[in-house]
């Protein structure tokens, strides 16, 4: 992306820019554009669900059991016969909500412990061994141990998911924040006397918030892929919530007869991945064109 | 090299110490009372107390995690709280189908993967190569169930050209063991396909820059020793690294696809062990992919210093 002058604002002011930048990011990064438009609609239609054309999504209707998708029920019916339509619209919900409080949970986190390990060196060796074994863990096992014991909740599966995906941000901030306190104009500012926790906002914070809005994206997609799995594997959010992954849960049974359960939640999670994946991807190639180069 | 080889072994006892201290205390520290979770909405309070101390939880922490160390030592997972068996028993019935499905995928994928990979870096630019990098991230963004979903309905169901689920042994036979596995290991492939060809692509790329690659053109070898004895070669420490990274995905990944085939391996023993709240066995099997883990990825890093001498750490 070319960089952005006075004269480049020129007369119509910040409109202007702003218009300028929407032709740059559809012309330049159409993927980019792609990715977060499915994202904003998705997020419209989790805040917007009651409005979508959907029913109640926990109504029993014992009559209309595992209906094909037809008019009436677009993606059919499940097997107590409620709306596939309605559940999966709601479900959108859960699997944001989890997404963004896990990447934004994790970004945090993550932010803190690795610049204490990048600044302290003391800690470093102890922080980094425990984030190494933390890391030996398998994410979705790691999950599925805390939710089975602390009962399932939205706040409990959001916590089981966040805490595999710190030690990567650690890792990241750490090794940013090594790489920049080398920096000449960080010397020049010790050298100054300006104090530490100066230093770590006005020099090294800012060096962090690029990789680190790129690795968010990361995070996002992968909680809501782990997420649909703790609630297929039956240790997700609680049934009454309709969720994706409790979704397809239910229809695993009934797969051979009725297989719309899981392909339109899976459908739409599969596609919700997707948008967030290239919308990184996109905000890598802008944020940091020299790896973009090479990926 | 072997002084450094004993250090890098050294180095992977504080990790392995690491995941049992965590392990541990995820029991003991998890917010509100692990025993009456586990036994469930209708347990009568001996049956809360009989898990309380199957768990050893009824013990001062400190003889706890002494008792709990030595446990591990010697090898022992604990017992299952709902079959009475030993951990390790368990395991080491369903060891079998889970290590067959894994080495297949991961055989699969690196079949297809590298070369797609150095296709792609070969042709960069071009209509193979964006091909190529589409198929990366699509793939990356597929759920593993609703994939294995997908490919059952229409290879099982539609074209019934494969079994929809189970798994035969490769004892019994390779044809039924192949006529199984086909479906979950294309499954499970296709997310380290895509994770693989990027990584690949990515790594010959940049070997392709490098001055030896124009030396080797200008004297006039062939393109074929180009891509496969320079570049790929050269390229192989970064894709032998993501490999080891993707062990702990591929673990994720077993326990998935194995619940949609009806695997009767170690992602069906956590499934059923979720079902039946049988923590032991969970944490159990915590500690066995994370040793597993551990040792892939030490090897891995021993590997390094035999395919390139220049890295030390």
């Amino acid at each position: 992306m070319s960089a952005i002058t006075d004269r480049d604002l020129g007369p119509g002011g910040i409109r202007g820019y702003l218009a300028e930048f929407r032709r740059n990011v559809l012309r330049r990064h159409p993927t980019m554009a792609i990715g977060g438009g499915l994202l904003i609609l998705m997020i419209l239609s989790a805040i917007l669900a009651p409005f979508l054309f959907t029913v109640d999504p926990i109504a029993l209707s014992p009559i209309q059991r595992l209906r094909v998708p037809s008019g009436d029920h677009w993606f059919g019916t499940d097997m107590f016969g409620r709306d596939i339509y309605s559940r999966t619209i709601y479900g959108t919900r859960i699997s944001l909500v989890v997404g963004l409080a896990a990447a934004v949970l994790s970004i945090t986190i993550g932010l803190v412990i690795g610049m204490t390990a990048g600044y302290i060196r003391l800690l470093d060796a102890i922080l980094m061994r425990i984030m190494d074994g933390l890391m030996a863990i398998p994410g979705i096992l790691l999950a599925i141990a805390l939710v089975s014991l602390s009962g399932a909740s939205l706040i409990t599966v959001t916590i089981a998911i966040t805490i595999p995906e710190i030690p990567r941000v650690v890792r990241l901030v750490r090794a940013i924040v090594l790489s920049v306190r080398e920096e000449p104009y960080v010397e020049a500012a010790v050298a100054a006397g300006t104090r530490l926790p100066l230093i770590l906002i006005r020099h090294i914070l800012p060096n962090t918030i690029p990789p680190l809005i790129v690795q968010a994206t990361y995070v996002c997609a992968s909680a809501m892929l782990t997420e649909s799995i703790l609630g297929f594997l039956g240790v997700g959010t609680p049934p009454e919530i309709p969720s994706w992954g409790n979704i397809m849960a239910e229809g695993r049974t009934y797969f051979q007869i009725a297989p719309w359960i899981i392909f339109f939640p899976g459908a739409l999670l599969a596609l919700t991945v997707l948008a967030v994946n290239v919308l990184g991807d996109g905000l890598r190639d802008t944020l940091d064109p020299r790896i973009a180069k090479k990926m | 090299m072997f002084s450094f080889i004993a250090k890098r072994v050294v180095a992977t006892i504080p990790v392995m110490g690491v995941v049992a201290l965590f392990v541990f205390l995820m029991l003991r520290l998890s917010p509100g009372d692990p025993a009456s979770v586990i036994a469930g909405d209708y347990a009568t309070a001996e049956d809360i107390e009989r898990i309380r101390a199957q768990l050893g939880l009824s013990e001062p922490i400190i003889i706890q995690f002494g008792n709990w160390i030595w446990q591990l030592m010697r090898a022992d997972l604990g017992i299952s709280i709902f079959s009475n068996l030993p951990v390790t028993t368990l395991i080491a019935q369903r060891l079998e189908p889970t290590v067959m499905l894994s080495l297949t995928t991961l055989s699969f994928s690196i079949l297809v993967a590298v070369p797609l990979g150095v296709l792609a870096a070969w042709k960069a630019g071009t209509w193979i190569d964006r091909a190529v990098m589409i198929f990366a991230v699509v793939g990356f963004s597929l759920p593993v169930f609703v994939l294995g979903y997908v490919l059952i309905y229409e290879f099982s169901l539609a074209l019934r050209w494969l079994p929809v689920q189970g798994y035969k042994s490769p004892f019994e036979g390779i044809f039924p063991f192949l006529h199984h596995i086909i479906l979950p290991t294309v499954t499970l492939s296709v997310i380290f396909i895509a994770l693989f060809a990027r990584i690949t692509r990515a790594s010959v790329l940049e070997v392709l820059e490098e001055d030896y690659i124009r030396t080797a053109r200008a004297k006039g070898q062939t393109e074929r020793k180009v891509l496969l004895g320079h570049a790929l070669r050269n390229a192989a420490v970064p894709i032998v690294t993501v490999i080891g990274l993707g062990i702990a995905l591929l673990i994720g990944g077993v326990v998935v696809t194995e619940s949609v085939f009806n695997i009767p391996g170690l992602g069906r023993l956590v499934f059923d062990a979720i079902l039946k709240r049988d923590y032991p066995i969970i944490q159990g099997l915590i500690l066995m992919f994370s040793f597993v883990y551990i040792l892939v990825n030490l090897m891995i890093d021993i590997f390094y210093t035999v395919i390139d001498p220049r890295i030390r750490y």
